[in-house]
């Protein structure tokens, strides 16, 4: 099979990334008429950070933890906290008043975001010390319950003055472009690929594939979990804190447990161990989801009211496409590859050759 | 004056009730080939991972090169279970993880292959050269460390020729015939410079020319890596062929050691293997 050359590749990548840039830019500059799509495409691009640093977790170091949505209310709250202009807060804690020291704090954006991850890379390297000890299920279990935690921390009366407890936060300056949103979700994702292909990258792929024989190789199995579990948290800070630019008022029932789930679903449906299947996978569920709509609303062909159609149906169209996907593509769409451009190449190759070989096939009948 | 690379003091592991490997004292010099065998079960493999520091035993102690670095006595529950002997001699506790004992220099390969199965035969080698990187995680996440990078590579390049493996570098480490796995598992082994080899069953599941050539290749591979190699193996004629001494077990207490031909006519083992007659016992 004819593979393409590194330089077609580069001007492939090259004219697509030029193309999202361009896209963005347009829909950027008439922001009211595409709010809609807007809004999908920064969720999908903050979901595919969370994403990916998921698969980093469960796809590459085979650690299957479930506290995502705990570590990203840790950074969601540390942005908002200090974001929301100093002028506007009265306005937001006008029921119990802030905590003195920080009625003035404020950062800019990238410091809050980076502020935010850090704190939750923190609380992961606590989080990990009991944790990383356990193992499969048990770690999932264990993710879950310290998630569970955080949020219940953070709407808790006592912090009612630093988190505004059940009534949320708002006012949170949004993002000023779309193009920013992307820009950040590809720094991260840039980072961790860096990461996963360093020499650490290495180590936790063996830990992945073989615990006893990583730890034979001399690898220390605790301290390369450890690593690659702050630095999960650390960018699952980071896009908690996006979501909260994106959404511009946050509370802690955003950061329930079917947050969690969401990030799973787009981690399996991507493929797990595949970064790209991560992003394409955020995508597509975020959209999904959106482009699924008609099915909520009443449909009438010629005056028949056809039945089911109603609010709701989406979902349970959304979960029978999921379904099919599972069945028929059972690790993922990607699986563990990565997408490329060789791949889309020989997978139109083979496309025209069937095509070729079913013309072959009938003309050869046609002769006979 | 020999030189003693590994010795095990009153090694005793006991699961529970029962006592996989009793009262184990044994040496192996530098330079040695030693190999332990027994009948199933006899503990040889819970041995090797006593070693190894995946199982912590319950008494006694290992000593690598002069120094202690394992050493443990029944506490808690087992002080009440030991069923074992010398209890009180090694009141000092060591306890190193496996990949501490590691980097020691001792290496070893498992009795059922554990490659790391969707990874290269090249990545399989190369991760065992990252216990010695130098960089930090963000050097090596930034490609700061290039050239000890390089060298990594490099030098598991190299250790692929010498294993006759270069040819398969790129391809899926589970794609192999049976017996490249196990010299794969072998070169990774190696990739770690070890001095002292654990080989558990090499020759489990090759055919008769494969172990044949085995007893080559150990010779070849202990010449030019200076190595000390214990194994544990069934294949008699690779045993007595290839092995300076021998140990034998049975049910976790060890019946016989000396050379192969004093092994092969000592009438403990061979009833070990055979099993007693009725009117002889």
């Amino acid at each position: 099979m004819k593979t393409l050359d590194k330089k077609t590749n580069y001007i492939l990548s090259a004219v697509f990334a030029g193309l999202v840039v361009a896209i963005l830019v347009f829909m950027d500059s008439d922001r009211a008429a595409y709010s809609y799509p807007l809004a999908i495409l920064q969720r999908s691009a903050i979901y595919a950070v969370v994403a990916v640093a998921m698969n980093l977790l469960t796809g590459f170091t085979g650690l299957f933890s479930l506290g995502q949505a705990g570590f990203m209310a840790i950074g969601a709250y540390t942005v908002a906290i200090l974001t929301i202009p100093v002028a506007q807060r009265p306005a937001v804690y006008y029921i119990n008043g802030i905590a003195e020291p920080l009625a003035e704090a404020s950062a800019p954006l990238w410091a809050a975001l980076i502020l935010g991850g850090l704190l939750a890379a923190f609380m992961g390297f606590l989080i990990g010390y009991p944790v990383l000890r356990l193992k499969s299920d048990y770690l999932a279990i264990a993710t879950l319950g310290f998630s569970e935690i955080i949020r219940a921390f953070i709407a808790a009366p006592m912090l009612d003055k630093v988190t505004n407890g059940s009534y949320g936060l708002k006012s949170i300056p949004g993002f000023p472009s779309t193009l920013m949103v992307f820009l950040v979700a590809a720094l991260c994702i840039f980072l961790m690929i860096l990461v996963i292909r360093s020499s650490y990258g290495r180590a936790f792929k063996a830990i992945r594939e073989d615990e006893i024989a990583a730890e034979s190789m001399g690898i220390n199995l605790f301290k390369h979990k450890q690593m690659a579990f702050v630095i999960s948290c650390f960018f699952t800070g980071i896009s908690g804190g996006m979501l909260a630019v994106f959404m511009r008022s946050i509370d802690s029932k955003t950061f329930q447990i079917g947050l969690t789930y969401d990030i799973l679903l787009i981690v399996v449906l991507g493929g797990i161990g595949s970064i790209t299947g991560s992003i394409l996978g955020s995508f597509l569920m975020t959209a999904g989801r959106e482009w699924l709509r008609f099915f909520d609303d009443p449909l009438v062909i010629g005056g028949f009211s056809v039945p089911l159609f109603r609010s709701g149906f989406r979902m349970v169209i959304f979960s029978l496409i999921l379904m099919t996907v599972v069945l028929y593509y059972r690790k993922g769409l990607l699986g563990n590859r990565e997408f490329s451009w060789n791949g889309i190449y020989a997978f139109l190759q083979r496309l025209v050759q069937k095509g070729k070989h079913k013309k072959g096939g009938k003309e050869a009948k046609s002769h006979d | 004056m020999t030189d003693t690379v590994l010795k095990l003091n009153d090694v005793t592991m006991q699961f529970g009730g029962v006592v996989a490997v009793n009262n184990l004292s044994m040496h192996v010099d530098r330079g040695e080939i030693v190999a332990i065998i027994g009948p199933n079960g006899a503990g040889k493999t819970t041995a090797f991972n006593v070693i190894t520091g995946v199982y912590a035993p319950t008494n006694g102690s290992v000593e690598f090169c002069g120094k202690t670095v394992i050493s443990n006595c029944p506490q808690g529950k087992m002080r009440k279970l030991y069923a074992g002997e010398n209890i009180g001699s090694y009141d000092q506790i060591v306890r190193k993880t496996p990949d501490r004992i590691t980097k020691l220099g001792i290496a070893r390969t498992f009795q059922n292959i554990r490659l790391f199965k969707s990874l290269t035969v090249f990545e399989n080698v190369l991760i065992a050269r990252h216990m010695n990187i130098r960089a930090n995680l963000f050097a090596a996440a930034f490609m700061l460390n290039r050239q000890e990078d390089q060298k990594m590579r490099r030098e598991t390049d190299e250790l692929l020729n010498i294993l006759d493996l270069y040819d398969v570098r790129d391809e899926i480490s589970s794609s192999l015939p049976y017996g490249k796995q196990r010299r794969l598992e072998i070169a990774r082994a190696l990739a770690t410079e070890p001095s002292l080899l654990l080989l558990d069953e090499p020759a489990a599941g090759m055919n008769p020319q494969e172990t044949n050539e085995l007893t080559g290749f150990i010779h070849r591979l202990k010449e030019e890596f200076h190595l000390t190699v214990l194994m544990i193996e069934h294949h008699m004629n690779l045993v007595m062929e290839i092995s300076d001494r021998i140990y034998v077990l049975d049910f976790g207490k060890l019946i016989a050691a000396g050379t192969p031909e004093k092994i092969q006519n000592d009438q403990r083992v061979i009833d070990a293997y055979l099993g007693v007659a009725e009117d002889e016992q």
